[in-house]
C-alpha cells in the first residue's frame, strides 16, 4: 500500500489510528527522498479572506442575522451541500469541485489567534505558536532539511512580490516578474566561496541568483484565460516556469486587498472572481501542459473575518476560516468543521483544523518528508490527497 | 542637501600632507588617477596615526560609511584618541528640524477610539502621513549628523526596544520615543531601561498600558526579561507572572497619550521576582533586573555582535560586561571597552558584518558624498531593504546579521546602488506596500497614503547625484586605495584599471564585499 492511501485510510479510522498512522508515516518518510517533481503552489489571501461569505453556511440562520447587509442571497448562491454553498464569485471554481479536485478545509487556524495583520502572517509564514517568534519562514526549514535536487533553479520562487513569506530564510527567489528578475540579475556577481562567513552568505546568495537566472525561463508569454492584473500574470508566470522545466519545488503568490473594513461586498467579489478565474487558468495551463497530477495548490492568510458585520458594511479581523487546496491529486470535498456560529468566542470563531496541519499535509503527503521536524511538533495531515 | 559639505564639516581641518600607511598601493585603479598613484607609491608611512585601513574600519564600524575627508581626518589619530574623539563628540539630540505633526499633541487615543470608521481612517491616515514625515527626518539625521555614532545607537535601541508604529499608531509618541533613545544613546543603561518602560509607545507596544490588577498582561513583563534584560533562559515563567503584576497600573492618559499609573488598576500585593520578595512596584523589578550580571553580559554580547563580529569571544566579552556593569551601566564605557578591545582590532574581524539597510542606503550616500533632496525616498528604499524605520517586524526588532541577505534584498541592494550610480530613480519596492492593502476606498486611507507618497519617492530619487570624478580626485588627493576608501574587505571582482570613475564606482559598491562592514 502507498504510504499517501495508508493517511488516508487511517484518517478515516479515528483520531488514535490517524494519530499512530501518521507518525509511522513520519518514521517511513524518514527514509526516502522528497519527492520534489511535485510542486506546491501557495496564494496568500492577503488581507485575512472573509470565510464565511466565501464558503457560505446558508442553513444557518445565524449567518443571516450576523449579517445583515453582507449575508449572501440563498438564490445568488452555488450550493455544493446541504449546508454549504461557494460565493457566486467562485464560479470557474466549479469544474474543479465537479471533477473532484477541489477541497475546502473549513476552520482553520490556531491557538491563542492574534488579530494583529503582520503578527499572524508571521506565524503562519513561520509556522510557529502565537507566542514564539521564529526567524525562517516554514518552507525554509523544509528546504534545509531536505535539500532540493541540484539541478533546481531554486527551492522556491516567490511572484509579484519582494516578500519571501514562507520561503524567507531558503534559497529562494523573488520573482516581480521573470524579465525584470533576468535583467536585475545581470548585477549578481557570483563567485567561488571564500573569505568570512558574512561573506560566504552574500556569494552564496549570489551564487543563487545566477543560478536561477541561467534556468528560469526569460519572460512569461502572454496567453491563457488569466485574469488581468498582478495576481493573473503572477500565476502565468507560474505555469511558464513549471512549463520551461526549470526546477521550483514551492511557488508563493499573494493576492491582495482582502482586508475588507468597509463596503465589503464589491470588493470581495472582485477578488474571490480574480482567485477562481486565476486557479481555474493556472490548471488548463497545468493539464495542456501535463503537469496538472503534479500540482497542489493552496491557500492561506493571515486570518479570517469577524462574523457579525460592523457598521460600515465590511468585517473586522476574525480568527479561524476556510482555505483551498485544489490539484490532479486532490481528493475533492469539504473537510474541518464548518463554522460554529453559536459557539463564538469575543465574536470569533473558534477553530477546528489546526493551520500546521495543512502544511503537515503538504510535507508528508505530498513531498514524503517528516514534518514533525519541519513544524517542530506533531501536527495531522488532512486526508485531502489521493494516491 | 549636500551631504558632501557636511562630511567636510564633519571632518573639521584637513592636512593634506599627512598620509596614512595602510594606503599603499592600489591607489591607480582609474588612469585620470594617475597622479595619485605616482604619490601612493613614493609616500612614505606615518608613524603616529592608525593610518587609512584602521580609520576606515573605525568610521565604517560606528557610524555610517565615511567619507574620504573622513578617514583621512581620523587617519593621523591614534586609536586611542579615535575613539576618544567619536565617543566624546557624541551627541544627544537631532540637528535635523523634526516634523511640526510629531511637535503636536496629535490624534488622542480617546478621540481614535471614539471615532466612526470614516473619522477613523482620516485620523489614521493623518498619523500614517506624520510618520512618513517622522521618517523623513531621522532619515536626514543620519544623512547629515555629525555624531554618525549617535544614530548607529539611537536605531540599535530602536531595535533592541522595538517599537512599531503598525501597532502604536500614535506618531508624536514614536518621535518621543525616538528622542528619548537619542538622549540616552551612550548614556546610562539603567536610566534608558527605567524611561523605556514608562515610555507610551512602548506600554502600548508591548500592552502595559491595559495591563490590571486581576488581569495582568505578561506581555511586557516577559520581553524585558527575555530580550531587554536577562535573556532567554535567565528567567522562570513564574517570575514573569509575578513581574507582570508589578507593571499593573502603569499606563497612559487618555487624552494626552502622557505616562499616567492609576492607583486603582495596580496590584500592590506581594512579588516574587527572581528569588527576591516584596510588595514590588514596577521600578523595582527593573532594579532587581538591573542588579543580575546576566543584564550586563545580554546587552553587551549584543553590542558586541553590532560592533566587533558575529560571535563574541567569551572571556572578552565577560570583561567587557564587567565594566559595564562596574561604570554604573554607562554605555560609552561598553562602547569604550568594545572598541578598545583586540576583537575590534584584530584582522580577521575586519569585513564579518554585514551592513544594515540604514547602513547600507546611507553609508553609501554618506561616503559618495552624493548630492541628494527629499531625504524621505531613502527611508522608502531602506524599507524595501527590510528596514522600515518605526516599524521592526516584531518585538525582538530586526534579526541582522546574515538574515539581511536575500535573493530579493541583494537584488535591491544592488538595483539601487546601480540607479544612484546611473542617476536614475531606483526601482526598489518598498516593503512598506508589500501589505497594500485595498484598490478601493473613497476615503484617503492609510495604504493611499503610503502609496502616494511611494511615487512620489520614486520620482524625487531621480534627482540624486553622484559626482564619481569628484570622489577619486578625493581619493587620489588624500593618496588613498578607492579600493580600500569603500570596502571593508578586499574585492571580489577585480576592478579594470581602465574603467572610467563611474565604472570603477559602480564596479566596487556592486561587489559582494561592499555589502560587509
Amino acid at each position: 500500500m502507498r504510504r499517501r492511501e495508508f493517511v488516508t485510510l487511517a484518517a478515516g479510522a479515528g483520531l488514535s489510528l490517524w494519530f499512530h498512522g501518521a507518525r509511522a508515516a513520519d518514521a517511513r518518510a524518514a527514509g526516502r527522498r522528497a519527492d520534489y517533481r511535485r510542486r506546491l503552489v501557495l496564494i496568500e489571501l492577503n488581507g485575512g479572506n472573509d470565510g464565511l461569505n466565501t464558503l457560505v453556511p446558508f442553513a444557518d440562520p445565524q449567518y443571516a442575522s450576523l449579517r445583515p447587509r453582507l449575508a449572501l442571497a440563498r438564490e445568488q448562491l452555488l450550493q455544493i451541500s446541504e449546508r454549504e454553498a461557494l460565493h457566486p464569485a467562485l464560479a470557474a471554481l466549479l469544474p474543479l469541485w465537479q471533477a473532484g479536485e477541489l477541497a475546502l478545509v473549513q476552520g482553520v487556524g490556531y491557538p491563542s489567534p492574534n488579530l494583529s495583520h503582520f503578527r499572524s502572517i508571521e506565524i503562519w509564514d513561520t509556522a510557529s505558536r502565537a507566542e514564539e517568534y521564529l526567524r525562517r519562514g516554514w518552507l525554509a526549514r523544509a528546504f534545509e532539511a531536505n535539500p532540493v535536487p541540484a539541478g533546481f533553479a531554486a527551492p522556491g520562487v516567490s511572484l509579484g512580490g519582494q516578500s519571501l513569506g514562507p520561503l524567507a530564510g531558503s534559497r529562494s527567489i523573488a520573482l516581480a516578474d521573470p524579465e525584470r528578475f533576468q535583467r536585475q540579475a545581470r548585477l549578481a556577481a557570483p563567485a567561488p566561496a571564500r573569505g568570512p562567513a558574512a561573506l560566504r552568505h552574500v556569494l552564496a546568495v549570489e551564487a543563487d541568483v545566477a543560478q536561477a537566472a541561467a534556468r528560469l525561463p526569460a519572460a512569461a508569454p502572454a496567453g491563457g484565460n488569466f485574469p488581468a492584473g498582478p495576481f493573473g500574470n503572477a500565476l502565468r508566470a507560474a505555469a511558464e516556469v513549471a512549463q520551461a522545466g526549470s526546477g521550483v519545488a514551492a511557488y508563493r503568490l499573494s493576492l491582495g486587498g482582502f482586508d475588507t473594513h468597509q463596503n465589503q461586498a464589491a470588493v470581495h467579489a472582485s477578488l474571490l472572481r480574480q482567485l477562481a478565474e486565476g486557479i481555474a487558468a493556472y490548471r488548463a495551463a497545468m493539464v495542456a501542459a501535463g503537469l496538472w497530477d503534479d500540482t497542489l495548490v493552496l491557500t492561506y492568510a493571515e486570518f479570517g473575518r469577524r462574523a457579525a458585520e460592523n457598521g460600515s458594511s465590511g468585517t473586522d479581523h476574525g480568527t479561524a476560516s476556510v482555505h483551498f487546496a485544489a490539484g490532479g491529486r486532490v481528493h475533492g470535498g469539504l473537510y474541518g468543521e464548518p463554522p460554529r456560529l453559536d459557539r463564538l468566542e469575543n465574536g470569533n470563531l473558534p477553530f477546528a483544523v489546526d493551520f500546521r496541519s495543512l502544511y503537515a499535509t503538504a510535507l508528508e503527503g505530498w513531498w514524503s518528508m517528516p514534518s514533525a521536524p519541519v513544524l517542530n511538533g506533531r501536527f495531522a495531515p488532512l486526508p485531502i490527497l489521493r494516491a | 542637501m549636500d551631504a558632501r559639505s557636511t562630511a567636510n564639516r564633519a571632518a573639521g581641518a584637513v592636512e593634506p600632507s599627512r598620509r596614512a600607511p595602510g594606503a599603499s598601493g592600489m591607489c591607480g585603479i582609474v588612469a585620470r588617477c594617475a597622479l595619485g598613484f605616482a604619490l601612493c607609491s613614493a609616500a612614505p608611512a606615518l608613524a603616529s596615526g592608525m593610518g587609512w585601513d584602521d580609520a576606515r574600519h573605525l568610521l565604517g564600524r560606528t557610524g555610517f560609511g565615511p567619507s574620504v575627508a573622513e578617514i583621512r581626518d581620523f587617519a593621523v589619530l591614534t586609536r586611542e584618541q579615535g575613539v576618544e574623539r567619536l565617543l566624546s563628540g557624541a551627541r544627544t539630540e537631532a540637528a535635523a528640524a523634526p516634523p511640526a505633526c510629531a511637535l503636536q499633541a496629535g490624534t488622542s487615543p480617546r478621540a481614535l477610539r471614539a471615532a466612526s470608521v470614516e473619522a477613523r481612517n482620516a485620523l489614521l491616515a493623518a498619523e500614517v502621513r506624520c510618520g512618513l514625515a517622522l521618517r523623513a527626518w531621522w532619515t536626514r539625521e543620519m544623512l547629515e549628523t555629525l555624531s554618525p555614532l549617535t544614530e548607529r545607537m539611537t536605531l540599535f535601541w530602536h531595535g533592541h526596544f522595538a517599537t512599531s508604529q503598525r501597532k502604536v499608531r500614535f506618531t508624536a509618541m514614536l518621535y518621543r520615543q525616538n528622542l528619548l533613545l537619542r538622549r540616552h544613546a551612550l548614556g546610562r543603561f539603567d536610566e534608558l531601561l527605567h524611561a523605556v518602560s514608562r515610555d507610551p509607545a512602548m506600554l502600548l507596544y508591548l500592552d502595559t498600558a491595559t495591563s490590571r490588577a486581576g488581569r495582568p498582561n505578561e506581555n511586557f513583563a516577559r520581553e524585558l526579561m527575555e530580550l531587554f534584560t536577562l535573556g532567554e533562559g535567565r528567567y522562570g515563567e513564574q517570575d514573569v507572572r509575578e513581574a507582570a503584576r508589578a507593571f499593573t497600573g502603569w499606563s497612559i492618559d487618555p487624552e494626552s497619550g502622557a505616562f499616567l499609573q492609576r492607583p486603582f488598576a495596580h496590584d500592590g500585593g506581594t512579588k516574587t521576582v527572581l528569588g527576591r520578595t516584596g510588595r514590588f512596584e514596577g521600578a523595582e523589578v527593573l532594579d532587581i533586573l538591573l542588579a543580575e550580571p546576566a543584564t550586563a553580559l545580554h546587552v553587551a554580547g549584543k553590542l558586541w555582535r553590532e560592533f566587533v563580529a558575529p560571535q563574541a569571544h567569551a572571556a572578552e566579552l565577560e570583561r567587557v560586561a564587567a565594566r559595564f556593569r562596574a561604570s554604573g551601566y554607562r554605555i560609552d564605557e561598553a562602547l569604550r571597552a568594545l572598541l578598545s578591545s583586540a576583537a575590534f582590532w584584530a584582522p580577521q574581524n575586519r569585513g564579518t558584518l554585514v551592513k544594515s539597510p540604514a547602513e547600507f542606503v546611507v553609508g553609501t550616500l554618506r561616503a559618495l558624498e552624493a548630492r541628494i533632496g527629499d531625504p524621505l525616498p531613502y527611508a522608502f528604499v531602506m524599507a524595501g531593504l527590510g528596514q522600515n524605520l518605526f516599524a521592526p517586524p516584531n518585538v525582538k526588532g530586526w534579526p541582522g546579521g546574515e538574515a539581511w541577505i536575500d535573493s530579493a534584498t541583494l537584488l535591491a541592494r544592488k538595483q539601487f546602488v546601480e540607479r544612484l550610480l546611473r542617476g536614475e530613480a531606483t526601482g526598489a519596492t518598498p516593503a512598506m506596500t508589500a501589505a497594500a492593502l485595498p484598490a478601493a476606498g473613497r476615503a484617503q486611507t492609510p495604504q493611499q497614503v503610503i502609496r502616494e507618497a511611494r511615487r512620489g519617492a520614486l520620482r524625487e530619487l531621480a534627482s540624486s547625484r553622484v559626482d564619481a570624478e569628484g570622489w577619486f580626485a578625493r581619493v587620489c588627493a588624500a593618496q588613498a586605495s578607492p579600493q580600500r576608501t569603500l570596502l571593508a574587505f578586499e574585492a571580489v571582482t577585480p576592478a579594470s584599471a581602465a574603467a572610467a570613475p563611474r565604472e570603477a564606482l559602480r564596479a566596487l559598491a556592486l561587489d559582494p564585499a561592499y555589502q560587509l562592514k
